[in-house]
Protein backbone atom coordinates (compact mmCIF):
# COMPACT_ATOMS: atom_id res chain seq x y z
CA UNK A 1 0.00 0.00 0.00
CA UNK A 2 1.26 3.49 -0.52
CA UNK A 3 2.06 6.04 1.42
CA UNK A 4 -0.19 9.46 0.10
CA UNK A 5 -0.46 11.85 2.96
CA UNK A 6 2.73 13.64 1.59
CA UNK A 7 0.69 14.47 -1.64
CA UNK A 8 -2.41 15.01 -0.46
CA UNK A 9 -1.46 17.41 2.08
CA UNK A 10 -0.11 19.50 -1.15
CA UNK A 11 -3.27 19.32 -2.82
CA UNK A 12 -5.32 20.72 -0.37
CA UNK A 13 -3.30 24.16 -0.56
CA UNK A 14 -5.67 26.16 -2.83
CA UNK A 15 -2.95 28.51 -4.09
CA UNK A 16 -0.37 26.04 -4.50
CA UNK A 17 -0.01 24.47 -8.35
CA UNK A 18 3.84 23.25 -7.71
CA UNK A 19 2.39 19.78 -6.42
CA UNK A 20 5.42 17.48 -6.65
CA UNK A 21 4.13 14.43 -8.53
CA UNK A 22 7.26 14.02 -10.06
CA UNK A 23 8.42 11.58 -7.64
CA UNK A 24 5.99 8.53 -8.75
CA UNK A 25 6.14 6.90 -5.55
CA UNK A 26 6.64 2.66 -6.01
CA UNK A 27 3.20 0.83 -6.06
CA UNK A 28 2.64 -2.64 -6.01
CA UNK A 29 -0.91 -3.89 -6.89
CA UNK A 30 -2.55 -6.10 -4.28
CA UNK A 31 -1.90 -9.34 -4.66
CA UNK A 32 -4.24 -12.21 -3.82
CA UNK A 33 -3.04 -12.19 -0.01
CA UNK A 34 -4.53 -9.08 0.01
CA UNK A 35 -7.97 -10.03 -1.16
CA UNK A 36 -10.45 -10.71 0.90
CA UNK A 37 -10.43 -13.73 3.28
CA UNK A 38 -11.35 -17.12 2.40
CA UNK A 39 -15.10 -17.68 2.82
CA UNK A 40 -16.53 -18.82 6.07
CA UNK A 41 -18.50 -22.80 6.46
CA UNK A 42 -21.46 -21.21 6.74
CA UNK A 43 -20.91 -18.98 3.56
CA UNK A 44 -20.01 -22.89 1.52
CA UNK A 45 -22.97 -24.11 2.68
CA UNK A 46 -24.68 -21.61 0.64
CA UNK A 47 -24.95 -22.68 -2.86
CA UNK A 48 -25.37 -20.51 -5.50
CA UNK A 49 -28.11 -21.45 -8.11
CA UNK A 50 -29.11 -20.03 -11.14
CA UNK A 51 -33.12 -19.36 -12.10
CA UNK A 52 -33.65 -22.29 -14.86
CA UNK A 53 -37.02 -21.43 -16.77
CA UNK A 54 -37.18 -24.84 -18.35
CA UNK A 55 -36.52 -27.79 -16.27
CA UNK A 56 -36.23 -31.75 -16.78
CA UNK A 57 -34.06 -32.70 -13.96
CA UNK A 58 -34.38 -32.25 -10.19
CA UNK A 59 -31.71 -33.71 -8.43
CA UNK A 60 -33.04 -33.24 -4.67
CA UNK A 61 -30.29 -33.47 -1.53
CA UNK A 62 -28.39 -36.34 -2.99
CA UNK A 63 -26.33 -38.00 -0.89
CA UNK A 64 -23.88 -41.36 -1.72
CA UNK A 65 -21.79 -43.48 -0.01
CA UNK A 66 -19.72 -45.95 -1.20
CA UNK A 67 -19.52 -48.50 1.86
CA UNK A 68 -18.45 -46.23 4.57
CA UNK A 69 -17.39 -43.16 2.38
CA UNK A 70 -19.21 -40.17 1.23
CA UNK A 71 -19.32 -39.50 -2.31
CA UNK A 72 -22.05 -36.82 -2.39
CA UNK A 73 -23.21 -34.59 0.12
CA UNK A 74 -26.86 -33.51 -0.08
CA UNK A 75 -26.48 -31.99 -3.86
CA UNK A 76 -28.96 -30.43 -5.48
CA UNK A 77 -29.22 -28.82 -8.37
CA UNK A 78 -32.17 -28.45 -11.47
CA UNK A 79 -30.90 -29.16 -14.93
CA UNK A 80 -32.29 -27.36 -18.05
CA UNK A 81 -33.79 -29.10 -20.55
CA UNK A 82 -32.31 -28.50 -24.26
CA UNK A 83 -29.13 -26.85 -22.57
CA UNK A 84 -25.48 -28.47 -22.33
CA UNK A 85 -25.03 -28.39 -18.03
CA UNK A 86 -21.07 -29.12 -17.36
CA UNK A 87 -19.83 -30.54 -14.18
CA UNK A 88 -16.21 -29.84 -13.39
CA UNK A 89 -14.13 -29.78 -10.37
CA UNK A 90 -11.19 -31.74 -9.37
CA UNK A 91 -10.41 -35.74 -9.25
CA UNK A 92 -12.45 -37.16 -6.91
CA UNK A 93 -15.40 -34.73 -6.48
CA UNK A 94 -18.45 -36.47 -7.18
CA UNK A 95 -19.01 -35.14 -10.81
CA UNK A 96 -18.83 -38.54 -12.17
CA UNK A 97 -20.73 -39.99 -9.60
CA UNK A 98 -23.23 -37.23 -9.73
CA UNK A 99 -23.82 -37.81 -12.86
CA UNK A 100 -24.17 -42.09 -12.51
CA UNK A 101 -26.77 -41.24 -10.66
CA UNK A 102 -28.86 -39.49 -13.41
CA UNK A 103 -29.31 -43.09 -15.05
CA UNK A 104 -28.89 -44.80 -11.98
CA UNK A 105 -25.79 -46.60 -13.00
CA UNK A 106 -24.46 -46.45 -9.55
CA UNK A 107 -26.77 -49.52 -9.00
CA UNK A 108 -25.03 -51.81 -10.37
CA UNK A 109 -22.02 -51.27 -8.00
CA UNK A 110 -22.60 -53.21 -4.20
CA UNK A 111 -22.32 -51.53 -1.17
CA UNK A 112 -23.93 -48.30 -2.88
CA UNK A 113 -26.44 -46.27 -0.40
CA UNK A 114 -28.11 -43.45 -2.03
CA UNK A 115 -30.59 -40.76 -0.07
CA UNK A 116 -32.29 -38.25 -1.76
CA UNK A 117 -33.97 -38.09 -5.21
CA UNK A 118 -33.48 -37.43 -8.72
CA UNK A 119 -36.72 -36.69 -10.52
CA UNK A 120 -36.89 -36.63 -14.61
CA UNK A 121 -39.56 -34.29 -15.62
CA UNK A 122 -41.36 -34.69 -11.46
CA UNK A 123 -41.01 -37.77 -10.98
CA UNK A 124 -38.82 -39.87 -9.56
CA UNK A 125 -36.10 -42.19 -11.14
CA UNK A 126 -35.47 -43.87 -7.71
CA UNK A 127 -38.82 -45.07 -7.94
CA UNK A 128 -39.30 -48.85 -7.33
CA UNK A 129 -42.02 -49.25 -9.83
CA UNK A 130 -40.18 -47.53 -12.33
CA UNK A 131 -38.30 -49.66 -15.18
CA UNK A 132 -34.22 -48.94 -15.18
CA UNK A 133 -34.62 -50.45 -18.99
CA UNK A 134 -37.09 -47.97 -19.68
CA UNK A 135 -34.63 -45.10 -17.99
CA UNK A 136 -32.26 -45.86 -19.38
CA UNK A 137 -33.77 -45.20 -22.95
CA UNK A 138 -35.02 -41.93 -21.53
CA UNK A 139 -30.89 -40.77 -20.44
CA UNK A 140 -28.81 -42.04 -22.61
CA UNK A 141 -24.75 -42.29 -21.58
CA UNK A 142 -21.54 -41.81 -23.58
CA UNK A 143 -18.21 -42.87 -21.57
CA UNK A 144 -15.03 -41.85 -21.74
CA UNK A 145 -13.17 -44.89 -23.29
CA UNK A 146 -15.62 -44.97 -26.17
CA UNK A 147 -17.00 -48.78 -26.01
CA UNK A 148 -18.24 -49.51 -29.51
CA UNK A 149 -19.69 -53.58 -29.49
CA UNK A 150 -16.98 -55.87 -31.51
CA UNK A 151 -19.95 -55.23 -34.70
CA UNK A 152 -20.23 -53.64 -38.00
CA UNK A 153 -20.77 -49.84 -37.74
CA UNK A 154 -24.56 -50.65 -38.59
CA UNK A 155 -25.34 -53.03 -36.27
CA UNK A 156 -23.82 -51.01 -33.45
CA UNK A 157 -26.43 -47.96 -33.89
CA UNK A 158 -28.81 -50.55 -34.73
CA UNK A 159 -28.53 -52.55 -31.19
CA UNK A 160 -30.67 -50.50 -28.98
CA UNK A 161 -34.18 -50.08 -31.56
CA UNK A 162 -33.23 -53.89 -31.77
CA UNK A 163 -33.93 -54.49 -28.17
CA UNK A 164 -37.03 -52.41 -28.50
CA UNK A 165 -38.20 -54.67 -30.84
CA UNK A 166 -37.62 -52.64 -34.57
CA UNK A 167 -37.09 -55.10 -36.76
CA UNK A 168 -37.96 -53.93 -40.31
CA UNK A 169 -34.70 -53.48 -41.97
CA UNK A 170 -36.21 -50.29 -43.69
CA UNK A 171 -37.06 -48.63 -40.74
CA UNK A 172 -33.82 -49.94 -39.03
CA UNK A 173 -31.95 -48.79 -41.93
CA UNK A 174 -33.52 -45.27 -41.73
CA UNK A 175 -32.78 -45.13 -38.25
CA UNK A 176 -29.08 -45.94 -38.22
CA UNK A 177 -28.96 -42.88 -41.15
CA UNK A 178 -30.77 -40.58 -39.40
CA UNK A 179 -28.74 -41.51 -35.65
CA UNK A 180 -25.03 -41.45 -37.80
CA UNK A 181 -25.88 -37.98 -39.37
CA UNK A 182 -27.17 -36.79 -36.33
CA UNK A 183 -23.38 -37.55 -34.50
CA UNK A 184 -22.27 -36.08 -37.75
CA UNK A 185 -20.38 -39.45 -38.87
CA UNK A 186 -22.64 -40.72 -41.61
CA UNK A 187 -20.57 -38.82 -44.16
CA UNK A 188 -17.04 -40.49 -43.08
CA UNK A 189 -18.65 -44.32 -42.47
CA UNK A 190 -22.12 -44.41 -45.00
CA UNK A 191 -19.74 -46.68 -47.36
CA UNK A 192 -18.02 -48.43 -44.12
CA UNK A 193 -22.08 -49.77 -42.47
CA UNK A 194 -20.84 -53.30 -42.45
CA UNK A 195 -17.30 -53.00 -41.25
CA UNK A 196 -16.25 -53.62 -37.63
CA UNK A 197 -16.77 -50.33 -35.71
CA UNK A 198 -13.30 -51.46 -34.03
CA UNK A 199 -11.75 -50.12 -37.13
CA UNK A 200 -12.95 -46.44 -36.98
CA UNK A 201 -10.62 -44.00 -35.72
CA UNK A 202 -10.92 -43.00 -32.00
CA UNK A 203 -12.99 -39.94 -32.58
CA UNK A 204 -14.87 -41.58 -35.24
CA UNK A 205 -15.62 -44.15 -32.09
CA UNK A 206 -16.80 -41.85 -29.88
CA UNK A 207 -19.12 -40.10 -32.39
CA UNK A 208 -20.27 -44.07 -33.10
CA UNK A 209 -21.15 -44.03 -29.10
CA UNK A 210 -23.35 -40.83 -29.48
CA UNK A 211 -25.25 -42.01 -32.84
CA UNK A 212 -25.69 -45.36 -30.96
CA UNK A 213 -27.20 -43.46 -27.64
CA UNK A 214 -29.35 -40.97 -30.00
CA UNK A 215 -30.42 -44.37 -32.05
CA UNK A 216 -33.18 -44.85 -29.21
CA UNK A 217 -34.03 -41.23 -29.18
CA UNK A 218 -33.71 -40.79 -25.77
CA UNK A 219 -34.38 -37.16 -24.22
CA UNK A 220 -31.10 -36.58 -22.01
CA UNK A 221 -27.69 -37.56 -22.97
CA UNK A 222 -25.08 -37.98 -19.94
CA UNK A 223 -21.66 -37.67 -21.59
CA UNK A 224 -18.59 -38.75 -18.97
CA UNK A 225 -15.47 -37.18 -20.03
CA UNK A 226 -16.05 -38.06 -23.73
CA UNK A 227 -12.95 -36.09 -25.10
CA UNK A 228 -10.46 -37.01 -22.65
CA UNK A 229 -9.27 -39.58 -25.39
CA UNK A 230 -8.94 -37.68 -27.94
CA UNK A 231 -6.80 -35.25 -29.74
CA UNK A 232 -8.13 -31.89 -30.52
CA UNK A 233 -9.55 -31.78 -33.96
CA UNK A 234 -11.64 -35.20 -32.84
CA UNK A 235 -12.37 -32.90 -29.60
CA UNK A 236 -13.57 -29.98 -31.26
CA UNK A 237 -15.83 -32.13 -34.12
CA UNK A 238 -17.39 -33.32 -30.85
CA UNK A 239 -17.93 -30.44 -29.07
CA UNK A 240 -19.37 -28.86 -32.22
CA UNK A 241 -21.79 -32.11 -32.46
CA UNK A 242 -22.74 -31.30 -28.79
CA UNK A 243 -23.88 -28.02 -29.76
CA UNK A 244 -25.93 -28.98 -32.51
CA UNK A 245 -27.12 -32.11 -30.12
CA UNK A 246 -28.89 -29.33 -27.70
CA UNK A 247 -31.28 -28.34 -30.26
CA UNK A 248 -32.86 -31.71 -29.47
CA UNK A 249 -31.52 -33.20 -27.00
CA UNK A 250 -30.82 -32.24 -22.65
CA UNK A 251 -26.91 -32.74 -22.37
CA UNK A 252 -24.90 -33.46 -19.34
CA UNK A 253 -21.17 -33.28 -19.45
CA UNK A 254 -18.45 -34.23 -16.64
CA UNK A 255 -15.35 -33.06 -18.20
CA UNK A 256 -11.86 -32.41 -16.55
CA UNK A 257 -11.59 -29.76 -19.21
CA UNK A 258 -12.31 -26.02 -18.21
CA UNK A 259 -11.61 -24.29 -20.83
CA UNK A 260 -14.31 -27.60 -22.91
CA UNK A 261 -16.88 -26.56 -20.28
CA UNK A 262 -16.44 -22.56 -20.99
CA UNK A 263 -16.83 -23.23 -24.48
CA UNK A 264 -19.73 -25.54 -25.09
CA UNK A 265 -22.09 -25.55 -21.61
CA UNK A 266 -24.82 -23.31 -20.96
CA UNK A 267 -24.64 -23.67 -17.36
CA UNK A 268 -21.82 -24.95 -15.35
CA UNK A 269 -21.60 -26.79 -11.45
CA UNK A 270 -18.43 -26.74 -10.11
CA UNK A 271 -18.45 -29.61 -7.05
CA UNK A 272 -15.33 -30.05 -4.46
CA UNK A 273 -14.93 -33.04 -1.98
CA UNK A 274 -18.65 -34.20 -2.91
CA UNK A 275 -20.50 -30.95 -2.44
CA UNK A 276 -21.90 -29.09 -4.89
CA UNK A 277 -20.22 -25.50 -4.39
CA UNK A 278 -21.06 -23.24 -7.19
CA UNK A 279 -23.92 -23.74 -10.23
CA UNK A 280 -24.19 -20.95 -12.51
CA UNK A 281 -24.50 -19.46 -16.00
CA UNK A 282 -21.09 -20.52 -17.57
CA UNK A 283 -20.10 -16.93 -18.22
CA UNK A 284 -21.04 -15.72 -14.91
CA UNK A 285 -18.74 -18.51 -13.63
CA UNK A 286 -15.67 -18.23 -15.91
CA UNK A 287 -15.82 -14.15 -15.37
CA UNK A 288 -17.17 -13.79 -11.91
CA UNK A 289 -17.83 -16.90 -9.61
CA UNK A 290 -19.24 -16.06 -6.47
CA UNK A 291 -17.18 -18.59 -4.44
CA UNK A 292 -13.78 -18.03 -3.70
CA UNK A 293 -13.25 -22.17 -3.71
CA UNK A 294 -15.05 -21.57 -7.75
CA UNK A 295 -12.59 -18.88 -8.22
CA UNK A 296 -9.44 -20.36 -6.50
CA UNK A 297 -9.91 -23.79 -9.05
CA UNK A 298 -10.87 -21.99 -11.91
CA UNK A 299 -7.92 -19.81 -11.87
CA UNK A 300 -5.59 -22.87 -11.04
CA UNK A 301 -4.85 -21.88 -7.45
CA UNK A 302 -5.97 -25.12 -6.01
CA UNK A 303 -7.25 -28.28 -7.27
CA UNK B 1 -3.35 -24.56 -1.48
CA UNK B 2 -1.28 -22.38 -3.88
CA UNK B 3 -0.54 -24.77 -6.90
CA UNK B 4 -0.79 -22.03 -9.54
CA UNK B 5 1.65 -22.10 -12.39
CA UNK B 6 4.65 -20.01 -10.94
CA UNK B 7 5.58 -18.62 -14.41
CA UNK B 8 1.79 -17.52 -14.95
CA UNK B 9 1.77 -15.55 -11.72
CA UNK B 10 5.38 -14.27 -12.52
CA UNK B 11 4.05 -13.11 -16.05
CA UNK B 12 0.75 -11.70 -14.14
CA UNK B 13 3.28 -9.66 -11.66
CA UNK B 14 5.40 -8.32 -14.66
CA UNK B 15 1.96 -7.16 -16.21
CA UNK B 16 1.15 -5.55 -12.90
CA UNK B 17 4.11 -3.89 -12.58
CA UNK B 18 3.77 -2.45 -16.01
CA UNK B 19 0.74 -1.10 -15.98
CA UNK B 20 1.95 0.74 -12.89
CA UNK B 21 5.42 1.97 -14.54
CA UNK B 22 3.13 3.56 -17.14
CA UNK B 23 1.21 4.91 -14.63
CA UNK B 24 3.97 6.18 -12.62
CA UNK B 25 5.70 7.81 -15.95
CA UNK B 26 2.05 9.61 -16.92
CA UNK B 27 1.92 11.09 -13.25
CA UNK B 28 5.04 12.27 -13.78
CA UNK B 29 4.83 14.08 -17.14
CA UNK B 30 1.24 15.26 -16.24
CA UNK B 31 3.26 17.20 -12.78
CA UNK B 32 6.09 18.00 -15.03
CA UNK B 33 3.89 19.86 -17.94
CA UNK B 34 1.64 21.66 -15.09
CA UNK B 35 5.01 23.44 -13.38
CA UNK B 36 6.51 24.06 -17.02
CA UNK B 37 3.06 25.56 -17.62
CA UNK B 38 2.48 27.72 -14.20
CA UNK B 39 6.50 28.74 -13.79
CA UNK B 40 6.74 29.28 -17.69
CA UNK B 41 9.65 26.94 -17.91
CA UNK B 42 10.29 26.10 -21.72
CA UNK B 43 13.26 23.76 -20.19
CA UNK B 44 10.63 21.42 -18.45
CA UNK B 45 8.33 21.17 -21.20
CA UNK B 46 11.11 20.31 -23.41
CA UNK B 47 11.74 17.39 -21.03
CA UNK B 48 8.21 16.61 -21.20
CA UNK B 49 7.90 16.10 -24.66
CA UNK B 50 11.03 13.98 -24.92
CA UNK B 51 10.25 11.42 -23.03
CA UNK B 52 6.94 10.31 -24.46
CA UNK B 53 8.65 7.54 -26.09
CA UNK B 54 8.76 5.96 -23.49
CA UNK B 55 5.09 5.91 -22.22
CA UNK B 56 4.43 4.62 -26.19
CA UNK B 57 7.04 1.76 -25.77
CA UNK B 58 5.52 0.69 -22.28
CA UNK B 59 1.95 0.18 -24.13
CA UNK B 60 3.01 -1.86 -26.66
CA UNK B 61 4.91 -4.05 -24.34
CA UNK B 62 1.53 -4.22 -22.10
CA UNK B 63 -0.45 -5.22 -24.91
CA UNK B 64 1.85 -7.91 -26.12
CA UNK B 65 2.08 -9.38 -22.93
CA UNK B 66 -1.83 -9.39 -22.10
CA UNK B 67 -2.05 -11.04 -26.09
CA UNK B 68 0.34 -13.79 -24.61
CA UNK B 69 -1.14 -14.30 -21.00
CA UNK B 70 -4.64 -14.47 -23.04
CA UNK B 71 -3.23 -17.05 -25.89
CA UNK B 72 -0.84 -19.08 -23.66
CA UNK B 73 -2.74 -19.74 -20.11
CA UNK B 74 -6.36 -19.08 -20.77
CA UNK B 75 -6.82 -17.00 -17.82
CA UNK B 76 -9.82 -17.02 -15.73
CA UNK B 77 -12.44 -15.24 -13.32
CA UNK B 78 -10.30 -12.45 -11.55
CA UNK B 79 -7.35 -13.03 -13.46
CA UNK B 80 -9.25 -12.40 -16.87
CA UNK B 81 -10.75 -9.56 -15.81
CA UNK B 82 -7.41 -8.32 -14.93
CA UNK B 83 -5.47 -9.01 -17.86
CA UNK B 84 -8.60 -7.27 -19.95
CA UNK B 85 -8.62 -4.41 -17.93
CA UNK B 86 -4.86 -3.94 -18.27
CA UNK B 87 -5.07 -3.88 -21.62
CA UNK B 88 -7.99 -1.39 -21.94
CA UNK B 89 -6.27 1.19 -19.29
CA UNK B 90 -3.33 1.40 -21.13
CA UNK B 91 -3.93 3.31 -24.22
CA UNK B 92 -5.78 5.77 -21.63
CA UNK B 93 -2.63 5.79 -19.60
CA UNK B 94 -0.80 6.31 -23.02
CA UNK B 95 -3.02 9.03 -23.78
CA UNK B 96 -2.85 10.34 -20.53
CA UNK B 97 0.61 11.20 -21.59
CA UNK B 98 0.02 12.42 -24.74
CA UNK B 99 -1.98 15.45 -23.47
CA UNK B 100 0.72 16.48 -20.77
CA UNK B 101 3.13 16.61 -24.02
CA UNK B 102 0.19 18.67 -25.44
CA UNK B 103 0.43 20.81 -22.45
CA UNK B 104 4.20 21.12 -22.88
CA UNK B 105 4.01 22.20 -26.50
CA UNK B 106 1.21 24.77 -26.24
CA UNK B 107 3.37 25.97 -23.08
CA UNK B 108 6.41 26.67 -25.20
CA UNK B 109 4.20 28.73 -27.46
CA UNK B 110 2.55 30.81 -24.82
CA UNK B 111 6.13 31.67 -23.32
CA UNK B 112 6.89 33.38 -26.80
CA UNK B 113 4.48 36.36 -25.83
CA UNK B 114 4.12 37.92 -22.52
CA UNK B 115 1.64 35.93 -19.79
CA UNK B 116 -2.27 36.83 -20.51
CA UNK B 117 -3.57 36.66 -17.04
CA UNK B 118 -3.26 34.87 -13.75
CA UNK B 119 -4.09 31.53 -14.76
CA UNK B 120 -6.18 30.33 -11.10
CA UNK B 121 -9.04 28.72 -13.10
CA UNK B 122 -7.04 26.59 -15.10
CA UNK B 123 -4.48 25.86 -12.23
CA UNK B 124 -7.49 24.64 -10.65
CA UNK B 125 -8.36 22.25 -13.18
CA UNK B 126 -4.48 20.85 -13.54
CA UNK B 127 -4.54 20.04 -9.86
CA UNK B 128 -7.97 18.70 -10.33
CA UNK B 129 -6.98 16.30 -13.29
CA UNK B 130 -4.14 15.08 -10.81
CA UNK B 131 -5.84 14.31 -8.10
CA UNK B 132 -7.93 11.94 -10.59
CA UNK B 133 -5.45 10.38 -11.96
CA UNK B 134 -3.47 10.08 -8.87
CA UNK B 135 -6.95 8.59 -7.36
CA UNK B 136 -6.66 5.93 -10.56
CA UNK B 137 -3.70 4.49 -9.85
CA UNK B 138 -4.01 4.36 -6.07
CA UNK B 139 -7.47 2.39 -6.96
CA UNK B 140 -5.88 0.16 -9.25
CA UNK B 141 -3.31 -0.58 -6.90
CA UNK B 142 -5.54 -1.17 -4.09
CA UNK B 143 -8.05 -2.87 -6.46
CA UNK B 144 -10.81 -0.84 -5.03
CA UNK B 145 -14.09 -0.07 -6.54
CA UNK B 146 -15.44 2.66 -4.20
CA UNK B 147 -12.13 4.62 -4.59
CA UNK B 148 -12.29 4.15 -8.20
CA UNK B 149 -16.32 5.44 -8.33
CA UNK B 150 -15.25 8.42 -5.95
CA UNK B 151 -12.53 9.03 -8.91
CA UNK B 152 -15.19 9.08 -11.43
CA UNK B 153 -17.58 11.84 -9.27
CA UNK B 154 -14.79 14.24 -9.54
CA UNK B 155 -14.91 14.56 -13.16
CA UNK B 156 -17.88 16.75 -13.24
CA UNK B 157 -16.05 19.52 -11.56
CA UNK B 158 -13.92 19.44 -14.31
CA UNK B 159 -15.90 19.71 -16.80
CA UNK B 160 -17.97 22.87 -14.96
CA UNK B 161 -14.10 24.82 -14.57
CA UNK B 162 -13.99 24.25 -18.28
CA UNK B 163 -16.77 26.05 -18.98
CA UNK B 164 -15.83 29.01 -16.87
CA UNK B 165 -12.39 29.31 -18.29
CA UNK B 166 -13.49 29.32 -21.59
CA UNK B 167 -16.07 32.36 -20.74
CA UNK B 168 -12.84 34.35 -19.07
CA UNK B 169 -10.43 33.72 -22.21
CA UNK B 170 -13.73 34.54 -24.65
CA UNK B 171 -13.98 37.94 -22.95
CA UNK B 172 -10.27 38.60 -23.23
CA UNK B 173 -10.66 37.93 -26.82
CA UNK B 174 -13.80 40.00 -27.49
CA UNK B 175 -12.20 42.86 -25.30
CA UNK B 176 -8.94 42.78 -27.24
CA UNK B 177 -8.32 40.92 -30.12
CA UNK B 178 -4.24 41.04 -29.71
CA UNK B 179 -5.11 38.25 -27.20
CA UNK B 180 -6.60 35.66 -29.12
CA UNK B 181 -3.26 33.74 -30.46
CA UNK B 182 -2.68 33.29 -26.20
CA UNK B 183 -6.18 32.66 -25.07
CA UNK B 184 -7.18 30.32 -27.64
CA UNK B 185 -3.99 28.09 -26.56
CA UNK B 186 -4.79 28.85 -23.20
CA UNK B 187 -8.26 27.23 -23.81
CA UNK B 188 -6.37 24.20 -25.57
CA UNK B 189 -4.39 23.46 -22.12
CA UNK B 190 -7.87 23.53 -20.35
CA UNK B 191 -9.60 21.10 -22.62
CA UNK B 192 -6.49 18.63 -22.41
CA UNK B 193 -6.92 18.78 -18.58
CA UNK B 194 -10.72 18.60 -19.28
CA UNK B 195 -9.55 15.20 -21.54
CA UNK B 196 -7.22 13.90 -18.40
CA UNK B 197 -10.35 13.72 -16.39
CA UNK B 198 -12.53 11.97 -18.91
CA UNK B 199 -9.38 9.18 -19.51
CA UNK B 200 -8.94 9.03 -15.59
CA UNK B 201 -12.57 8.45 -15.44
CA UNK B 202 -12.62 5.75 -18.36
CA UNK B 203 -9.34 3.68 -16.69
CA UNK B 204 -11.56 3.79 -13.08
CA UNK B 205 -14.92 2.18 -14.60
CA UNK B 206 -12.53 -0.19 -15.49
CA UNK B 207 -11.44 -0.74 -12.62
CA UNK B 208 -14.78 -1.02 -11.27
CA UNK B 209 -15.18 -4.06 -13.65
CA UNK B 210 -12.27 -5.36 -12.45
CA UNK B 211 -13.10 -5.79 -9.09
CA UNK B 212 -16.96 -5.86 -9.17
CA UNK B 213 -17.59 -7.17 -12.70
CA UNK B 214 -19.61 -4.50 -12.92
CA UNK B 215 -19.74 -2.58 -16.15
CA UNK B 216 -21.00 1.14 -15.64
CA UNK B 217 -19.93 2.94 -18.50
CA UNK B 218 -22.55 4.18 -20.79
CA UNK B 219 -26.08 3.39 -18.10
CA UNK B 220 -28.97 2.44 -19.39
CA UNK B 221 -27.34 0.51 -22.39
CA UNK B 222 -28.55 -2.63 -22.58
CA UNK B 223 -26.53 -5.12 -24.85
CA UNK B 224 -27.40 -8.36 -26.58
CA UNK B 225 -24.17 -10.24 -27.31
CA UNK B 226 -24.82 -12.72 -24.72
CA UNK B 227 -24.39 -16.29 -27.05
CA UNK B 228 -27.03 -15.29 -30.10
CA UNK B 229 -26.15 -16.73 -32.83
CA UNK B 230 -25.23 -14.34 -35.60
CA UNK B 231 -27.73 -14.04 -38.65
Amino acid sequence: MTDRTDGAKAVSNEDKVKVDLEAAPARAIASDSQRPAAPTPQDVAQVTSPAIADPILDVRSLSLWYGTSQALNRVSLVIPSKRITAFIGPSGCGKSTLLRCINRLNDLIDEVRIEGDVRLEGRSIYDPSLDVNALRKRIGMVFQKSNPFPKSVFENVAYGPRIQGVNDRRRLEHIVESSLRGAALWDEVKDRLADSALELSGGQQQRLCIARAIAVEPEVILLDEPCSALDPIATAKIEELMMELKEQYTLVVVTHNMQQASRVSDYTAFLYLGELVEYQETEKLFINPVKKQTEDYITGRFG
Amino acid sequence: MERLHRHFQERLDLLSEKILRLGGLVEQAIGKSVRALVERDSALAHDVIAHDGDADRLELEIDELCMELLALQQPMASDLRFITTAMKIAPDLERIGDHAVNIGERTLEINNEPPLAPLIDISAMARRAQEMVRGALDALVRRDGAAARAVIAMDDELDIRMEQVFRSLLSYMIEDPGTISRALRLTFVAKYFERIGDQATNVCEQIVYMTEARVIKHPGVSTQAKREPLE
